[in-house]
């Protein structure tokens, strides 16, 4: 499945419970949207750390990082092992 | 109330009102004349035998069914006497009456007290209730046709021929957003809920209800000298003083609860003062440290030297107790806190004591919540957006939710910066709470959120508030909302009367006594949060009278396991069951498949987060209401906490 689409998985079945799949854009904050929550940040730290073994250091608990599938995408992208 | 002046069935009456015994396990008495039919559940409290109801009058043109007590009667009582009033009875039921007579509707002006009644006067063909200032008790009604039913639950209505039991969407989108319907609203349709502090006249068929008192937080930002500040702490202390000594008046034991926090530890100090007799106090303790605040009780009973037993509460127990709990609230329920409270004061029945002193007010009228604090670092950051310090103090906030401490400064700062459209800014400081609230109704299903439209102008609070409210400092604004809908709509309701009365166990709260309300609204801001000290004067007036360490800890909010109490054994059968697609999908009002992912959640053991709990909590208890009195009310639908 391609990254952004698992990421997009993720979301939709853990904080939007199925629902407004398709209202969600890429683009959009998880923030604004009111998606998540403070223990979503965790949650979501969580399955990065437990899908794609990224490891979260604090500096990086930032809005640019994890507040949209397109930073979530990238922010994956940068840490996976480059082929 | 009959328009046409028919005699009400007797035996319709006893129906309801045995609907009702968990109020008043004691007596019952039935009233019927034409025109009106009245039933009262005694609990009792003050003069055991003589206080019966419904009573009446001299020359019984003048019936009351009464619950609740008027503190001031005995001196009501003795200014009716030297006016020529002749009593039949020493109780405060009877000074209701004769005070009636004396000053008309306005009689509720000079009462001290929590009550909800219903005067019936014969010779005007006219049916006068009332309830008190905040909303202690409860009070509904409904029309069958030009008929009004009435009664201090809702249960008691449903038995009335011709009563719809049918859930109010629109009552229900509200709890989702605010925590509780807003008066006269209820979750049921055509059922409403008398607002605190009004009265309500009812003749031939025609209802008028009329404010008698409001709520007005008009303290002054201004700051306060060392000597003022003296004045006022001790002018609260004295009224507390008093509050608390006529919150003593029954002709039973009065025990008390004893949270471990300020308030309830200075009430309890308080009561120490009148009392030669060993004092009962009780609390709520859990296995889980998290929530658990038993060692300040423990330093707290020590200090007071009490009487002291606690109610250890596992999430097995909650789970096992909501479908009974929400039996009893008649509303859904966005936290568990209520089911310990149920299981509390089953302890205290089974000890003996049918009235306690509790410490609930003190956090909306002095200024004890978070969401005070909350906003108040909103707005002095809002005021230099691009301050690097101002949003450092976030991190003050919230300092028991792990989750919140562990953030990032940048996450914290996010999730505080929350933009308030400023046609909306009258709601600065709750603005966040109704919009992580209305998150939750994502879970309604289509059909239910096409009803229900989008609005999220908070038109219902908004057509209540008082013409001054805009001229008032924000964080009056704040204490306004807290007092007005929280206040009764749950932490009175759902977390008070409720689930007390459930064992016929009756609350006494000196905060709520009205003079306090009306001295603590007038005080400056700066002595209920002094930077961010929450309830500065009534922890200056507490020193020397309950433990340092009881005094100078900061506010831990009262709280319970949440949705994992739903998923313990003791409740999975019975949530399962509730929750199943097919369950779901008949009952209409949520979504199937955003609940079976949100159980899913659950289930494989997932971080969970606020939303969820609230989420999970109230469908369930939404799922129980509609099963206990939408489906299976004429079986009794509590069958489930059998």
């Amino acid at each position: 499945m391609p990254l952004n689409q698992e990421l997009r998985q993720f979301v939709t079945d853990n904080f939007l419970f199925g629902k407004n799949n398709a209202s969600l854009a890429d683009h959009d904050s998880f923030l604004d949207k009111g998606i998540i929550d403070s223990t979503g940040v965790l949650e979501l730290v969580a399955f990065l750390d437990e899908r794609y073994g990224i490891h979260v250091q604090d500096h990086d608990l930032v809005p640019d990082n994890l507040d949209s599938i397109d930073n979530l995408a990238r922010f994956v992208s940068s840490k996976l092992p480059r082929n | 109330m009959t328009a046409g002046g028919e005699l009400a069935s007797r035996e319709v009456l006893k129906g309801m009102i045995h609907m009702l015994r968990h109020r008043g396990p004691d007596e019952t008495g039935v009233h019927v004349e034409p025109g009106v039919g009245l039933a009262h559940a005694r609990l009792s409290i003050i003069d055991l035998a003589g206080g019966g109801q419904p009573m009446h009058n001299e020359d019984s043109s003048l019936w009351i069914t009464f619950n609740g007590e008027i503190f001031n009667y005995l001196e009501l009582r003795e200014e009716l006497i030297q006016k020529g009033h002749v009593f039949a009875t020493r109780s405060d039921t009877e000074v209701i009456l004769h005070l009636y007579e004396e000053k008309g509707e306005d009689c509720v002006t000079y009462l001290n007290g929590q009550w909800a009644f219903a005067i019936w006067d014969r010779n005007r063909r006219r049916l006068f209730l009332s309830r008190d200032r905040l909303g202690v008790r409860p009070l509904f009604y409904t029309w069958v046709g030009r008929n009004l039913v009435f009664g201090s639950e809702i249960k008691a209505l449903f038995l009335y021929p011709g009563v719809r039991r049918e859930l109010d969407l629109n009552g229900l989108d509200e709890v989702f957003t605010y925590w509780c319907s807003v008066p006269p609203r209820t979750v049921f349709q055509g059922v409403l809920e008398l607002p605190p502090g009004n009265s309500m006249t009812v003749e031939a068929g025609r209802a008028t209800v009329r404010p008698y008192w409001e709520a007005a937080y008009e303290g002054d930002c201004g700051v306060v000298d060392a000597a003022k500040e003296s004045d006022y702490a001790e002018q609260l202390l004295d009224l507390m003083i008093d509050a608390t000594r006529i919150r003593l008046r029954a002709d039973v034991p009065v025990g008390a609860y004893l949270s471990g926090g300020l308030d309830s530890t200075l009430t309890t100090a308080l009561i120490k003062k009148f009392t030669n007799t060993r004092l009962r106090t009780f609390s709520v303790s859990f296995e889980d440290a998290e929530f658990d605040e038993s060692p300040y009780q423990r330093e707290a009973m020590r200090f007071l030297d009490t009487d002291h037993q606690e109610v250890r509460v596992t999430a097995a127990q909650i789970g096992a107790a909501l479908p009974e709990v929400i039996w009893h609230t008649e509303k859904p329920i966005l936290r568990t806190a209520p089911a310990p409270l149920f299981l509390l004061s089953k302890m205290v029945r089974d000890s003996g004591y049918k009235v306690v002193i509790t410490g609930e007010g003190a956090d909306e009228i002095l200024g004890g919540y978070d969401i005070f604090k909350e906003a108040k670092i909103r707005r002095f950051w809002r005021a230099q957006p691009n301050s690097r310090m101002r949003p450092l103090l976030l991190r003050r906030l919230y300092p028991y939710l792990d989750k919140i401490q562990n953030q990032s400064d940048a996450y914290r700062k996010a999730f505080f910066h929350i933009q308030v459209d400023p046609a909306l800014e009258a709601f600065f400081s709750h603005i966040p709470r109704w919009q992580l609230t209305a998150k939750l109704k994502s879970f309604f299903s289509d059909s239910a959120r096409a009803e229900l439209g989008s609005d999220s102008s908070y038109a219902a609070i908004s057509a209540g508030l008082p013409g001054r409210y805009s001229s008032w400092p924000g964080f009056c604004q704040a204490q306004y909302l807290e007092t007005k809908y929280l206040l009764p709509g749950y932490i009175l309701s759902s977390q008070g009367d409720r689930v007390a009365m459930a064992h016929s166990v009756e609350g006494r709260f000196p905060f709520l006594d009205y003079r306090v309300v009306e001295f603590a609204s007038k005080l400056p801001v700066s002595l209920k949060m002094k930077v961010l000290d929450e309830k500065y004067l009534l922890r200056r007036c507490a020193k020397g009278l309950i433990p340092t360490s009881v005094r100078t800890r900061r506010k831990q909010p009262y709280r319970a396991p949440e949705g994992s109490s739903l998923l313990d054994p003791a409740a999975r059968e019975y949530v399962e069951e509730l929750l199943s697609p097919a369950r779901i999908r008949r009952d209409g009002i949520f979504d199937p498949q955003s609940v079976e992912k949100l159980l899913d959640k659950f289930r494989r053991g997932a971080a969970i987060g606020i939303k969820d709990n609230m989420s999970l909590v109230g469908i369930v208890s939404t799922q129980l209401l509609v099963h206990q009195y939408i489906n299976n009310f004429d079986r009794k639908g509590i069958a489930y906490a059998a």
